[in-house]
């Protein structure tokens, strides 16, 4: 029964098997990665120097919301997809997802949404300009027409996303190993399903959102239209309602990924496992009770602003656990630093400090002098690039070599390990110094005292994606000609049902369910 | 594997996707609405008040300042033309807002109150107001828009001043009829 892969591109338009879809997801992010990532060199470049450079400031705000959109829905989250795809069927011991067929159109609707939104690019009145967050009126009464695109864009973007996110709880929920209760879940296939929950309640909110925003723009309603009796700040409201759990949306499946590396370079098991799955949906329950700290200066009356202030530091504590779930690990472990490893403790690193600045500006009174600044941009860098792209690019290097069974370069993997933390941090810790000094956020331009941190941000940002140009080549190298491996285990303290198949693993794994103890 | 379970997982998460959907664009709205109704926080004023009861507390002046702002490119001259008034609680007093319709073709426009301090707006009570119709104006015609309101009696003391802010939107072409009591709309009201 067993046979291989298709032959020709056809493998890969009709392809129903996890692994393929797993790799169309991760190569699709990939580029997305490399297109907004060459938006955010635009923008830096244009910041370069105080005064207009190289772009007209309504291109430059194209840029930073093309940016927002296309890293967060094209970059980030399908890459989380992919890794679930690969991966969480290995993990539970399944042949496949439970719905190969809606999984083959979750991923093939993708490149339509984001033809649909980069198309726009090339059309009269431009790209989206109104910022990732497209607050109404912006998105609304004063957006260029193209904004249709956008929201279609959008709409089918969101259906493949709840698409994946049923697929993945099908999967979990109906396909474990005889023997793999939920508590002996691996953390990845925890996370995941935990995340797939939430992006099944506020992925159709956004839908709901732009819906909404259809309809005022094309039908006359009048939803985010004060003249006709609305109020533009319902749209921040649903906007972070979507928004807020959004952001753990992204950030969960890069804790379940750290929770399966730091172990196996620690050579230790995971301290705290019932703790991390219990923190896991702490977070997630908190994430829908917390939406309007994004809107600390709409007008809240003190008592809104309190309780969200409260109910936002209260996540500290969960994700507090994690953090130090995660050194307990490696505490007296018999610790190794290979390039995940490096990743996935420059992760702890500076994801921590991130989540400092999150506390900062959850502090109502003080988040009046963040907010809107570069301070917030630093922030949420430190969260989605250090957070979540560090834990994916751990991710390709701690199992590439299950995947196509050669091994990476480690000396390359290191280079550019410290390429890539040394630039980030060079980009994204001064812009706490320029927020802090008052430098707004989405401008083409700066006040004069600015320049110096506004250039060194800059040099930081062209090493640092510099740096992902050697990601890439690493990757294909070692698919090319990498070192050979096949013994099923390639790392030494590795743990799980993945590293129990043979390496690279087949086409097809776990026709028979193993038996789990 | 079996279908059956499969499916029953399926059919509970569509239908979740599908009420969050349904949740964001039909319960959201009336509940932001409502909300802002009942705690006042959007400073959006009531519709027509009746006098239920009548007497003035001269114990005490209230100063009730007017804002007139412009949406966006709306043409029209638009101002109070009294900027405050000092009156006392329980005294209906009327003013009146000047506007101008500077173009060459017929405009109509819709005015939307908002009022500061936000714990004010349930005492702050009109009894005639041109921002609950719509109001056209021939090109090149000018018009004085009246407002009668009164500052209920149970105002909270320590609000000393109320200021009280009109914008004037451009709603030409997109008239509808506006007799109703409220300054709000059903979103879906406009597609009839």
């Amino acid at each position: 029964m067993a046979h291989g892969p298709a032959k020709g591109i056809g493998r890969w338009l009709f392809t129903t098997n996890h692994k393929d879809i797993g790799t169309l997801y991760l190569w699709f992010s990939f580029a997305m990665f490399l297109l907004g990532g060459f938006f955010a060199m635009v923008i830096r470049a244009e910041l370069f120097e105080p005064g207009m450079q190289i772009v007209k400031p309504e291109f430059f705000n194209q840029m930073t919301t093309m940016h927002g959109l296309v890293m967060v829905f094209g970059a980030i989250m399908p890459a989380f997809v992919g890794l679930a795809n690969w991966m969480i069927p290995m993990m539970i011991g399944a042949p496949d997802m439970a719905l190969p067929r809606m999984n083959n159109l979750s991923f093939w609707i993708l490149p339509f949404a984001f033809a649909l939104l980069a198309s726009t690019l090339f059309m009269e009145g431009g790209a989206p300009n109104f910022g990732w967050t497209f607050y109404a009126p912006l998105s609304t009464t004063y957006a260029p027409d193209t904004v249709n695109y956008f929201i279609f864009g959008m709409h089918i973007m969101g259906a493949s996303s709840i698409m994946g996110s049923i697929n993945i709880i099908a999967t979990v929920l109906n396909m474990r190993a005889p023997g793999m209760t939920l508590m002996k879940m691996p953390m990845f296939v925890w996370t995941w399903l935990i995340t797939a929950f939430l992006l099944i309640a506020v992925m159709p909110v956004l839908a709901g959102a732009v819906t909404m925003m259809l309809m005022d723009i094309n039908f006359g309603t009048s939803f985010f239209n004060a003249a006709g009796g609305g109020d533009p700040v319902l749209f921040q409201h649903v906007f972070w309602f979507f928004g807020h759990p959004e952001v753990y949306i992204i950030i969960l499946p890069a804790f379940g990924v750290i929770s399966h590396i730091i172990p196996t370079f620690s050579r230790k098991p995971l301290f705290g496992y019932s703790s991390m799955v219990y923190a896991t949906a702490s977070i997630a329950f908190l994430s829908f009770i917390v939406w309007a700290h994004h809107m600390f200066l709409v007008g809240m009356p003190i008592g809104g602003e309190l309780y969200f202030m409260y109910a936002t530091m209260l996540i500290a504590v969960p994700t507090a656990a994690k953090i130090f779930n995660w050194i307990s690990t490696m505490f007296r472990g018999s610790m190794t630093f290979e390039t995940p490893m490096l990743f996935a403790i420059a992760f702890i690193i500076l994801f921590t400090i991130g989540g400092f600045t999150g506390l900062m500006m959850a502090i109502a009174p003080s988040d009046i002098q963040y907010h809107d600044s570069y301070f917030i941009v630093a922030h949420f860098h430190y969260v989605m690039v250090a957070g979540a792209v560090f834990s994916g690019t751990a991710a390709v290097y701690y199992w590439l070599p299950k995947w196509c069974g050669k091994m990476y370069d480690e000396t390359m993997g290191k280079v550019q390990f410290w390429v890539s933390f040394v630039g980030f941090n060079i980009t994204f810790f001064p812009q706490h110094f320029l927020g802090l000094a008052g430098m707004p956020r989405r401008y083409a331009d700066y006040a004069l005292q600015f320049s110096d941190w506004n250039m060194i941000s800059s040099i930081g940002a062209f090493t640092y994606g510099a740096a992902q140009l050697l990601f890439l080549f690493n990757v294909i190298r070692t698919i090319r000609s990498g070192t050979p491996v096949s013994e099923p285990k390639t790392w030494e303290g590795a743990e799980g049902l993945e590293w129990t198949l043979a390496t690279p693993a087949p086409y097809h794994t776990f026709a028979t369910p193993p038996e789990v103890k | 594997m079996s279908a059956s379970p499969v499916r029953t997982t399926i059919v509970k998460l569509l239908f979740g996707a599908a009420g969050m959907f349904l949740f964001a664009v039909f319960v959201m709205p009336p509940l932001y609405d409502l909300f802002c109704e009942v705690t006042g926080i959007g400073g959006k004023t009531a519709g027509p008040y009746q006098v239920t009861e009548a007497g003035v507390d001269t114990t005490r002046t209230v100063k009730v300042q007017f804002i007139a702002t412009n949406n966006g490119a709306m043409p029209w001259d638009f101002s109070p033309k009294v900027h405050e008034v000092v009156v006392h609680p329980g005294a209906p007093t009327e003013v009146a807002f000047y506007a101008k319709n500077r173009t060459a073709r017929d405009m109509v426009a819709q005015a939307i109150p908002s009022l500061t301090p936000f714990n004010a707006t349930e005492y702050f009570h009109k009894t005639e107001c041109f921002c609950f119709n719509q109001q056209p104006l021939e090109a090149g015609k000018e018009t004085d828009m009246p407002l009668v309101f009164i500052v209920d009696k149970d105002l909270p003391r320590s609000v000393k001043t109320i200021t009280l802010s009109y914008t004037l939107f451009d709603v030409t072409g997109r008239t509808t009829d506006t007799t109703d009591s409220s300054n709000y709309k059903e979103p879906f009201a406009l597609l009839n």
